[in-house]
């Protein structure tokens, strides 16, 4: 068990250095750097900014460097917890995000609760109840979930809020809260409008386990033990729930891996469309701005967000299903 | 394959029908197999006719897809009426444009005294029929095509006052090709990367695994998004079209790996393979004579499964303005117009976009199901 936990975390730890790597490098590939947007921005504003200027700019930046001794500069100052300077925003990145990344950790958070608080029960319906109109019903579903783009789900949400209740769906916070210091009120406002969005990140999820859960309950359903268990005249609720369901629910755990990433890519431009003040304004604007530090540090806590999130359900994984646990001991 | 021989008679007719099964390919089998799944047939369909319309988007387009005029901005689809006076003669009302003048926005109002006949074969542009034959005729238009007063817009118009219905059916050919380039890309990708490891095993598999894993657990719309935001500026549509789907496909192609190499694995101690190695038979011939067409239809489900991953990502990456960029016209492209949901409301008709995304995502996904339970015609 330990040796299958060290090798995923071990795993871990390559795919962070590969994303920070990745970042990296994906901030560099624009020609030209933040001073040439800056001159241009300056240009188009009407004043000019002078050779000598630039120059001041590019050294203050550590722009005219190899790159990767920026690389190593950069991830000297992330390890220490410093992520740079925002040259758009001109303030510490660390300030920029702020309570961004969190708020995209709690919405991913939700919207992954909310596929297993929905799948769940749907799928084992579906599986014990196959065929029923039900069944159908939550297969249909399932397969509009799967089929349209959660930004498009997103959008027409809003439209319909928009057109029906003439309501604005998007954000997280009422306007009044937004900039609101922490409080017992901003929580529950923010627990008040997280459903919509999760709802929206969490539904091809959702579709996807459903379907799974109902194959894999359908497949347990007609072994052996379970006629065994209900001729023993044990009541049906206990039949299902005890043995049957507990087998299928393992890929419940073992597609976090796999769905988390999924969700958390969602959740950046879902975030777009309905206005979520997280990590996904913030990264198309610094990615269309050339704000290189910025962009590349929410690449980077994405990514490590990301990892975190598969090893803590690789670990799961090991404690629900003791066939993981045995192989390596 | 020596069959031995039935006599055929009255009673053995189900023999005959078993006999049948025993002698057909495995290219009739899962044709067979395939047949029996309604939806998927029924989605190959749709599939079919979408790509119909990649080859005649310009047939079925009635007005030229970059023709913009202020005139006619944001106009909402032009309603068409079947009969005329008890006969079937489908006609559009013509439509005027006015300034409101409390709100300054145009409000357009249907003239019901001045009808505009729908004509079959119409006169329109002028364009290349599948890029060779020179043609001005369309499936549809109005006489006098260029006539201000006299234009239809079935599903309304842009800001820029140019024609959905026509952007749409060129924006169909785009989405959909780049959904195929980058399928093919990525195929390539997968077999090549996916057999390695498979065939050869050992550390190469090891470090492709691993390659795929870290690649799977990485969020992709954010690199996907830092990838094209890196795109220059001043390329053209066609370099921005390959590098699109060079990105998506950098990332796309772990699934099409895991496929093949799993097939790889499952082949690899089959005794036809064993014995095609121990015939003589060089690798190369191994490989593309014996282990590929066995697998093939696994991949040709795999693939059809990935296509829709694919369009979804050129419109997600279009629609943030990091994809392809005007005057490149995809899904993704016209979908960028309703963004914001004010405009939205006021113009719902920018949406209608969404509608073949969502069609075409759903008729693969379907397809692709059938073909995979029919590519395993033993199962089950």
């Amino acid at each position: 068990m330990l040796a299958y936990i060290g090798r995923r975390a071990l795993l871990a730890v390559f795919t962070v250095w590969a994303i920070s790597a990745l970042a990296f490098a994906i901030i560099q590939l624009p020609p030209g750097d933040y001073v040439t947007s800056y001159i241009a921005q300056m240009a188009s504003m009407g004043s000019v900014v002078s050779d000598e200027e630039a120059q001041n700019l590019r050294i203050q930046y550590g722009l005219g460097q190899p790159i990767y001794v920026q690389y190593l500069k950069w991830m000297e100052l992330v390890v220490q917890g410093d992520f740079g300077f925002s040259m758009e925003w001109r303030r510490p990145v660390t300030e920029v995000i702020g309570d961004r990344l969190w708020l995209t950790v709690v919405v991913s958070v939700a919207a992954l609760l909310l596929t297993w608080v929905l799948a769940l029960p749907i799928g084992i319906y579906s599986a014990v109840r196959q065929y029923s109109v039900g069944d159908y019903v939550a297969t249909f579903i399932g397969f509009i979930g799967l089929a349209v783009p959660n930004f498009l789900l997103a959008l027409v949400i809003l439209y319909l809020g928009f057109t029906l209740f003439n309501a604005h769906i998007g954000g997280l916070f009422t306007p009044e809260l937004q900039d609101a210091p922490w409080s017992q009120a901003k929580v529950w406002d923010l627990f008040k409008h997280l459903p919509i969005p999760a709802l929206i990140l969490g539904l091809a999820g959702t579709a996807q386990q459903i379907r799974i859960m109902r194959a894999n309950l359908l497949d347990e359903l007609r072994k052996p033990y379970v006629v065994t268990a209900r001729s023993k005249g044990l009541s049906e609720a206990r039949v299902i729930l005890k043995y049957p369901v507990r087998l299928a629910l393992n890929p419940f755990a073992s597609t976090i891996g796999y769905t988390l990433p999924y969700i958390v890519s969602g959740s950046i431009i879902v975030s777009i469309v309905l206005g979520l003040p997280t990590v996904g304004p913030l990264l198309l604007k610094a990615l269309i701005a050339q704000d290189m530090f910025l962009a590349g540090t929410i690449v980077l806590l994405l990514g490590v967000m990301t990892v975190i999130g598969t090893l803590i359900s690789d670990i799961l994984l090991v404690w629900v299903d003791p066939r993981i646990r045995l192989e390596d001991t | 394959m020596a069959t031995p021989e039935v006599a055929i008679g009255p009673s053995t007719v189900a023999a005959a029908e078993d006999q049948r099964i025993f002698v057909a390919s495995q290219w009739q089998l899962m044709w067979w197999r395939f047949h029996k799944h309604r939806v998927a047939v029924a989605s190959g369909i749709v599939v079919a006719g979408f790509y119909l319309v990649v080859l005649g988007a310009d047939f079925l387009a009635y007005a030229d897809p970059n023709a913009s005029e202020a005139q006619r901005s944001l106009m909402p689809p032009q309603p068409v009426h079947w009969f005329d006076g008890g006969r079937f003669r489908p006609h559009v009302y013509a439509v005027k444009g006015a300034r409101d003048p409390e709100t300054f926005k145009r409000v357009y109002r249907a003239d019901p005294t001045m009808k505009i006949p729908i004509r079959l074969f119409a006169q329109g542009f002028e364009y290349r029929f599948l890029g060779v034959i020179p043609m001005t005729r369309h499936l549809i238009g109005v006489d006098g095509g260029l006539d201000a007063e006299k234009t239809i817009f079935l599903l309304g118009t842009d800001v820029q006052g140019r024609d959905m219905w026509s952007r749409l059916m060129y924006g169909t050919r785009i989405s959909l090709t780049i959904g195929l380039c980058g399928v093919t890309l990525s195929l390539f990708l997968g077999v090549v990367l996916g057999g390695f490891s498979g065939f050869y095993g050992g550390i190469a598999d090891t470090v492709i695994q691993r390659v795929i894993e870290i690649l799977r657990s990485i969020p992709t719309i954010p690199l996907w998004m830092g990838l094209a935001a890196a795109l220059p500026r001043d390329w053209s549509i066609l370099q921005i079209y390959f590098a699109i789907t060079v990105i998506i496909s950098l990332l796309g192609w772990t699934e099409l790996a895991r496929v093949v190499r799993g097939r790889f694995l499952a082949l690899r101690e089959e005794d036809f393979v064993v014995s095609a190695r121990l015939v003589g038979c060089t690798q190369m011939r191994t490989i593309f004579v014996h282990m590929v067409p066995s697998f093939m239809s696994h991949i040709i489900a795999a693939t059809t499964l990935a296509l829709p991953a694919m369009i979804i990502s050129e419109t997600a990456l279009s629609f943030l303005g990091l994809g392809l960029r005007p005057p490149a016209i995809s899904w993704g492209v016209l979908l960028q117009q309703a963004q914001n949901v004010q405009t939205v409301a006021i113009t719902p008709w920018l949406m209608i976009p969404a509608v073949p995304v969502i069609i075409v995502v759903m008729a693969f996904n379907f397809l692709g199901d059938g073909l995979r339970d029919a590519a395993d015609p033993y199962g089950r």
